[in-house]
């Protein structure tokens, strides 16, 4: 009897930590497989996120859809429906599940750049969006 | 033995607090970030079936699923058999249905001129919501029906 209260502590413990996911621990994941990737790439950069994020890339930008204020509501750029904003500073929900993160870097980066993004891109755009200001 | 029963309790409510999205409805969650979760009346299952297909070429963007929510979102849509084509099997794009290119439709939108549903309120046939207020909930009534920018 006396071994179930660990293991219904572990369990107690275990359940909310595989769900404590930050924006900055997705960053430093996707910086540790940039690293992977490539001896050259050292530490994520905002300001290399914010060009990524910024720039066109055909007929699309991540701006196209997340307007040029991260901090602020975007609009689909088809369907006019609200997107709430990117920044996690103005939203506290954004880059909180790795599952949801990857579907749409994929989706986006499929629709925007006609590839999938790499890590090194996923790690300067997150370290950009970290750095944008509630207000922006 | 009192300490295993609260111990169980907590460990318990601790889980469920963290069901992910499949409790909630994965169909207003995954369709409905887009665009409304438009009601499965508005479409046929063969429609249904032709889009949920292939959700790589959905209307010029990616909507790709993971396989377990893409079984959701078919079942939601009572798309119950046969089996949907598995992901990789739609190389061949086909042409999707339209709610908007329907008959019914045009036919109910025949006094909404294109130049209301391009304008910047509206934006597309599809923003049911910008002219419908219970469109959410898949209420359509003519009576509730108003037109951003028209007089009353």
């Amino acid at each position: 009897m006396r071994r179930m209260i660990p293991a219904l502590l572990t369990a107690a413990l275990a359940v909310p930590t595989a769900h404590a996911v930050t924006p900055e621990s997705l960053m430093q994941g996707y910086t540790a497989e940039a690293r992977g990737n490539a001896s050259t790439f050292d530490a994520p950069s905002a300001s290399l996120g914010q060009q990524f994020f910024a720039k066109k890339h055909g007929e699309w930008s991540c701006s196209s859809c997340h307007t040029s204020n991260p901090a602020a509501p975007g609009r689909h750029a088809v369907t006019g429906k609200p997107i709430a904003p990117l920044a996690p500073a103005a939203n506290p929900k954004s880059f909180r599940d790795a599952a949801r993160v990857e579907k749409w870097f994929k989706r986006n980066c499929n629709d925007t750049l006609d590839r999938p993004c790499t890590a090194a891109e996923k790690a300067d755009l997150i370290a950009y969006l970290l750095s944008v200001q509630k207000g922006g | 033995m009192r300490a295993i029963r609260i111990l169980a309790t907590v460990a318990l409510a601790i889980a469920t607090s963290h069901v992910p999205a499949q409790a909630a409805d994965t169909y207003a969650e995954e369709c409905g970030a887009c665009h409304l979760a438009y009601p499965s009346r508005l479409l046929t299952a063969p429609e249904w079936r032709r889009i949920l297909d292939d959700l790589e070429h959905h209307y010029g963007v990616d909507a790709t699923l993971d396989e377990p929510t893409r079984q959701a979102v078919a079942q939601r849509l009572g798309l119950t058999s046969p089996a949907l084509k598995s992901p990789a099997a739609s190389t061949t794009q086909v042409t999707l249905p339209r709610i908007t290119t329907s008959r019914w439709f045009v036919d109910e939108h025949d006094d909404v001129s294109a130049a209301t549903f391009r304008s910047p309120a509206v934006r597309s046939a599809a923003n049911c919501a910008a002219c419908h207020p219970s469109a959410a909930r898949g209420e359509f009534d003519e009576d509730d029906v108003r037109i951003p920018g028209a007089r009353p």
